[in-house]
C-alpha cells in the first residue's frame, strides 16, 4: 500500500513523499488523530542539530508523540477505531539486562527513521498501548513524554536511598511539571520543590510544595534527590546548584539534552557521595505504566490539560509549518496537531 | 452499508509501451491496482469493495487481489462495462442482487488508477455521501481552464477562483444514485462524462471533497513515469 509521508529535508522544508508498505500478518496501521511537537523535532525543524547529523539524518518524517485510531490489524489484536498510543522505539533484539530505550540495535522514530506525520502509520501490535477511554486526546497526543517522566521516575525509584522527604525538580517548563506532577501523586509522602528561572511559569505548579527562583538570593533549602529537568546552556548552572543544594549520598537524575558537553564540579559530587544517573526515552512497559497512572490518578490527565496550547487542524503542509512557527514561540505548553491531512 | 466501487474498466489503449491495461502495471513492489485496492481494504469504514474490470482480467485480478491481503470475501470482482456509464450500472446492479440496497447504502466509486488516495480522502467522502446524498473530490485548478466552442477560437474564459479538478473517488447515496440514472433519457445519459453529473443535470448538490494534488491518475505513459518518481527509490526506465 502507498503511503504519504511527510519529511524535513531541510531546515523548514517539509515535502511529501510516498513510500510502499506491505500488509503483512504482523502490521497494524494506525490513523494518526493528534501529534504533538517535541523539543527535538523543533531542534531538526529549525536546522540547530550539527551540519553533520542534519545530513545524516534527512529526509526524516518528525514527531514522535502521537494519539491514533487503528484503522487495520490483519491478526485481529486490535480493532478498527481503537485509541491506540503508538511507541516510537522499536527494539530489533532482546536483552534482559538493557532497556529496550537504550539498546543500540533499537529504532526511534523522528530520529533517525520516520516519525509519525504520515497519512498512516504501520507499527506492530507489541508497539501500541491502549488508551483509556476518558482521556482527553489532546492531553493523549504527548502521552510519549509522560512516558519519558513514568521511565525517570521508575529508575529513580531503583536507585535512590529511601530517605525522601524532600524531592527537587530543576526545571519550570513542560517536562519539569510532567515529571512534578508524577511525584506529587506517586510520592505523597515527599515535599516536591520546583527550581525555575520564570515567575509566571513557576506559577503554574499549583500542585508543588514550594516553588523557587533560582534567581532569588538566599537560597536555604536542601533536597533528598533531584530532577535536572533544564537542558541545553542552561543545564550546567542547574546541575551545579542542585550538587550545591542536595544532601550527601543524594542522587540526581539528568533528564536535559544539552547540545554541549557540561562541566561538572566532581570535587562535590566525590565529597558528598553524590549519585547521578542519566534516563532518556522510555520503552513499552513505561507506556502501560504510564496508562495505568491515568487510571488510578484521574487527576494527572485533568492537570496535563494545563499543559495543552495551541491546536493546530492540519490539513496541508503549510499547516504543519504554522504549527512549528507557533510553537517557537511558546514559552510553556505543547503545540498540538489536530491531524486531517 | 458503504461499498467501495473501484473502476478498472479501461482498455488500456492509451499507454504507448505496452498493451496492458494501465491499472496493471508494476508501480514499486505490485501492480496499480492492488495499491488501490488495498486504500480501500484497510479504510474501516468501508464495508464491501467490488473491483469492476474487462472479463479476461477478472481471475488474474483476484490472484493479484489474493497475493497481497490474503482471502478475504470483502472483495469481489465483476466485470466492468463498456463504458464509465456502464461500470457504474453494473456495480449498482450487483450491490442490488447481492449485498441488498437500502436507503443507507452508500457507494464510494474510484479509478483503479489513482493509487495514490489517501486515506482522509476515503473518509471524507463517506461522510459528506451520508451527509449530503453525493460528493465529487477536487483540488482547485492551478491552470486557467479556457472554454471553446468550436476548437478554434475561446469562447470563455472562466474565473479561475472558481474551478477545480475533478478527481475520484466520487461518492453516492446508492440509491439516489440509482434512481436519477434511471431517470434520465438515452440522450442525458450519452451526454455524461463524469458520475457527479447524473445529480447536476437533474438539480441536485453534490458536495465537493478536498482531494489532493497527488492523487494523480495514471492515465498516460507520462504520469506512469511521474508516478514511479513519487513512489520512493523508483525510477521509471523507459
Amino acid at each position: 500500500m502507498i503511503n504519504a509521508v511527510y519529511q524535513l529535508v531541510s531546515p523548514r522544508m517539509i515535502d511529501v513523499t510516498y513510500k510502499e508498505f506491505e500488509l503483512k500478518a504482523d502490521t497494524v496501521i494506525v490513523r494518526p488523530l493528534r501529534l504533538a511537537i517535541c523539543k527535538a523535532d523543533q531542534r531538526y525543524y529549525q536546522g540547530l542539530r550539527s551540519a553533520e547529523t542534519m545530513r545524516a539524518k534527512l529526509p526524516m518524517a518528525l514527531i514522535h508523540e502521537c494519539v491514533g485510531s487503528v484503522v487495520y490489524d490483519a491478526d485481529g489484536a486490535f480493532q478498527p477505531g481503537e485509541t491506540v498510543i503508538p511507541i516510537p522505539n522499536t527494539p530489533s533484539t532482546e536483552d534482559e539486562v538493557i532497556a529496550e530505550n537504550y539498546r543500540r540495535s533499537s529504532m526511534f522514530m523522528s530520529s533517525g527513521h520516520d516519525g509519525f506525520l504520515q497519512d498512516c502509520i504501520f507499527t506492530r501490535a507489541d508497539r501500541l498501548v491502549r488508551l483509556p477511554a476518558d482521556v482527553n486526546f489532546d492531553v493523549a497526543a504527548f502521552t510519549e513524554l509522560v512516558s519519558v517522566a513514568v521511565h525517570a521516575v521508575s529508575r529513580f525509584d531503583k536507585l535512590a536511598h529511601s530517605r525522601r522527604g524532600t524531592i527537587g525538580v530543576w526545571g519550570d517548563g513542560n517536562f519539569g511539571f510532567i515529571l512534578s506532577l508524577l511525584l506529587r501523586y506517586l510520592y505523597p509522602e515527599s515535599e516536591i520543590y520546583i527550581f525555575g528561572t520564570v515567575d509566571e511559569k513557576l506559577s503554574y505548579f499549583t500542585f508543588a510544595h514550594r516553588t523557587i527562583n533560582v534567581g532569588a538570593a538566599g537560597m536555604a533549602v536542601r533536597v533528598d534527590h533531584a530532577f535536572e529537568c533544564v537542558g541545553g546552556a542552561g543545564s550546567e548552572i542547574a546541575i551545579d546548584n542542585i550538587i550545591d543544594l542536595i544532601e550527601p549520598e543524594g542522587t540526581i537524575a539528568l533528564l536535559g539534552v544539552a547540545e554541549n558537553q557540561v562541566g561538572l564540579n566532581t570535587r562535590m559530587v566525590l565529597e558528598k557521595g553524590l549519585r547521578l544517573f542519566g534516563s532518556s526515552r522510555s520503552g513499552k512497559a513505561d507506556f502501560e505504566e504510564t496508562m495505568n497512572i491515568y487510571r488510578e490518578f484521574e487527576d494527572i490527565p485533568r492537570y496535563l490539560e494545563n499543559l495543552v496550547g495551541d491546536v493546530v487542524e492540519v490539513r496541508s503542509i503549510g499547516d504543519i509549518h504554522k504549527a512549528f512557527e507557533l510553537d517557537i514561540r511558546r514559552n510553556f505548553g505543547k503545540t498540538i496537531l489536530k491531524w486531517e491531512k | 452499508m458503504v461499498i467501495g466501487a473501484i473502476f478498472a474498466g479501461g482498455s488500456g489503449s492509451r499507454m504507448g509501451s505496452s498493451d496492458t491495461p494501465k491499472q496493471y502495471l508494476m508501480l514499486g513492489s505490485k501492480p496499480i491496482i492492488v495499491h488501490t485496492v488495498e486504500k480501500f481494504f484497510v479504510n474501516p469504514g468501508i464495508d464491501k469493495i467490488i473491483v469492476l474490470c474487462p472479463k479476461a482480467w477478472i481471475s488474474p485480478t483476484r490472484d493479484m487481489i489474493e497475493k497481497s491481503i490474503g482471502k478475504t470475501d470483502k472483495v469481489a470482482v465483476i466485470e466492468g462495462g463498456k463504458t464509465r456509464n456502464d461500470t457504474l450500472q453494473n456495480a449498482l446492479d450487483y450491490i442490488t442482487a447481492h449485498l441488498g440496497m437500502d436507503d443507507e447504502t452508500v457507494i464510494v466509486t474510484h479509478d483503479a488508477v489513482r493509487p495514490f488516495v489517501t486515506h482522509r480522502i476515503i473518509s471524507e467522502n463517506i461522510e459528506a455521501a451520508k451527509k449530503y446524498g453525493a460528493c465529487d473530490t477536487v483540488v482547485p485548478s492551478s491552470d486557467t481552464i479556457v472554454e471553446s466552442d468550436n476548437g478554434g477560437f475561446i469562447s470563455v474564459i472562466p474565473e479561475r477562483a472558481r474551478m477545480y479538478q475533478g478527481q475520484t473517488p466520487q461518492s453516492f447515496n446508492a440509491k439516489k444514485i440509482k434512481c436519477l440514472f434511471e431517470s434520465l433519457t438515452a440522450e442525458e445519459k450519452n451526454s455524461l462524462t463524469d458520475a457527479c453529473k447524473i445529480f447536476t443535470i437533474k438539480g441536485e448538490k453534490v458536495r465537493l471533497v478536498e482531494g489532493e494534488v497527488f492523487n494523480i491518475k495514471i492515465t498516460w505513459p507520462y504520469d506512469l513515469k511521474v508516478a514511479r518518481v513519487l513512489l520512493e527509490g523508483a525510477f521509471s526506465d523507459d
